[in-house]
């Protein structure tokens, strides 16, 4: 499991964590819920080594990962998908999905991993000649998630995996990770799709302004008085069903 | 018309060499943003490698390829490892600052090295088949010369290859394109830096090799080869090393045709010209991406 205790982190002379503590078990799905600039991002990329953190601790199944490069963290079994996905534009989808298994722990592996992905997202396959650039953002998103999960990763966060994405998309990306969770992959997900996340989620935090201000069962956080206005807007009267609606 | 005929073709032949000398500083500026202005005298180092091993040991020159683009690797590594290495642990804006630096530092000591040890004297290598010239019509064309441009276009075709087949050739394009998101596939940047670096040296000593066999070396050839293949990274952009070769065969036929025109001189200056031109009107090249 994930455990982060007193994390603190900032880039430059901006801080953007002030001692954040919060778990992520195995097998779990857990959100990260918050306002832009709360510190969601710079949370996930602390532990998948992109930012160092300044203290605090970052431990993976007892493994401290702050002393770790990126590509070890990877190595371990974590992996993220990052905010804009960032992926290889000018290659193709199964080279972007390819290169996800380029961790020793995946490589061997990658043909089957194609197959997993490929089973997920079936729109894949049929375009996996294609160079990603030319896809539509729905479809960018999913060799992003495809490409972290090539890793075959224990843990797999996701920083805003439903943004600029339609309705119909979001519930898509959103029922692959209930696919993948079943398989047995802790999820740690950032979105700013509240309700979406909170109905997949078996708990969240409320990150604000760098600290953790509440945490949850998905149910709890929903039914929230302090979430709700914040998160939900005044027009939010009643709860979403896990499959549809996630407005 | 046949007079113009000639010159552009040893204009084109001469631009192979001019895509390949690109090749390599494209792969490493492309790769870790960093310009190593000192590679014009890595192709000046593989220029006297093949001279040496032809004038000690016999050696052929194009056969020499065979050890002095191993021993280029190990060089490039070992520069990696000595200098270049510690340029692309700064953040990305003052790496081009950093390395400039160290290039030229590089590039003023490797030449005053080979001046010392050399002698500042023009080699060539001598072959029983350097004369050799095939006719077509009117126009002759230099054996030694069709020969050094074919093996550049292996070249370039073998490193392409590497770059889309190998799994650290796929590592060294990820990394080029974004290094972050290379890091989290799993990817070591580090040593895709290496491997770039020292591709890119192996590159300049292979070239250099095929500009001694075709022309001659000097300790002082190194600026200009720098400036060529600077003009040509310029002119067909990044991301295609095919596209560079391209570029390559463009600035040769575009000096011969200068020179042609308005006389010798003002071959060097055509290329400065494109520099100038291409950066306004197409920054990211012909084949950019």
């Amino acid at each position: 499991m994930l455990e982060i205790a007193g994390l603190q982190a900032g880039y430059g002379d901006v801080r953007a964590l002030f001692g954040v503590t919060l778990s992520v078990g195995a097998g779990e799905i857990v959100a990260l819920l918050g306002p832009n600039g709360a510190g969601k991002s710079t949370l996930l990329n602390c532990v998948a080594g992109l930012v160092r953190p300044r203290s605090g601790a970052i431990r993976w199944n007892g493994q401290d990962l702050r002393t770790l490069g990126a590509h070890l963290i990877v190595e371990r079994g974590v992996a993220l998908v990052p905010e804009g996905r960032r992926l290889f534009g000018s290659m193709t989808v199964q080279e972007n999905l390819e290169l996800g298994a380029f961790a020793s722990r995946a490589w061997a592996g990658r043909r089957a991993g194609l197959e997993r992905v490929y089973t997920l997202f079936p729109v894949l396959a049929e375009r996996r000649r294609t160079a990603v650039q030319a896809l539509s953002g729905g479809q960018q998103q999913m060799v992003a998630v495809g490409r972290a999960l090539m890793a075959s990763p224990r843990l797999l966060m996701l920083d805003e995996p439903s943004l600029g994405l339609a309705p119909r998309l979001v519930a898509a990306i959103l029922e692959a990770l209930v696919a993948i969770n079943r398989a047995g992959v802790a999820v740690f997900l950032v979105e700013q799709n509240v309700p979406a996340a909170l109905s997949l989620a078996h708990r969240g935090y409320l990150l604000e302004g760098g600290r953790i201000v509440g945490e949850g069962s998905g149910a709890s956080l929903m039914a929230d008085e302090h979430v709700r206005r914040a998160y939900l807007g005044p027009l939010a009267v009643r709860t979403p069903s896990p499959q549809g609606e996630h407005q | 018309m046949s007079v113009l005929a000639q010159q552009l073709l040893l204009g084109l032949l001469i631009g192979g060499l001019y895509g390949l000398a690109a090749a390599g500083l494209s792969l490493v500026f492309g790769v870790m943003r960093v310009l190593n202005v000192a590679h014009g005298e890595l192709i000046m180092l593989g220029g006297y490698g093949a001279f040496w091993l032809a004038a000690l040991f016999g050696v052929d020159p194009f056969a020499s390829l065979v050890l002095v683009i191993p021993g280029s690797l190990l060089l490039g590594a070992l520069l990696y490892w000595g200098l270049f290495g510690f340029v692309v642990r700064a953040h990305e804006e003052t790496r081009i600052k950093n390395s400039l630096l160290i290039g030229f530092g590089l590039a003023l000591a490797l030449h005053a090295l080979a001046v010392r040890l050399w002698t500042a004297d023009e080699r060539s290598i001598p072959t029983s088949y350097g004369g050799a010239v095939l006719s077509v019509g009117e126009l002759s064309i230099p054996l030694v010369r069709l020969a050094t441009l074919t093996l550049a276009l292996v070249l370039i075709g073998a490193l392409q290859l590497l770059l889309s087949r190998w799994r650290w050739g796929k590592a060294i394009r990820a990394t080029a394109e974004d290094w972050q998101a290379a890091l989290l596939t799993g990817i070591d940047i580090r040593r895709a830096y290496l491997l770039a670096f020292a591709l890119g040296t192996a590159l300049a000593g292979a070239a250099g090799t095929l500009v001694t066999v075709a022309y001659s070396v000097s300790p002082s050839i190194g600026l200009e080869w720098t400036l060529k293949a600077l003009i040509v990274v310029v002119l067909a952009g990044l991301g295609s090393m095919l596209g560079t070769f391209v570029g390559g065969l463009v600035l040769g036929l575009a000096e011969a045709a200068s020179a042609a025109t308005f006389g010798g001189p003002y071959r060097e200056i055509v290329g400065l010209v494109i520099f100038v031109v291409v950066l306004a009107v197409r920054p990211r090249g012909l084949f950019g991406r």
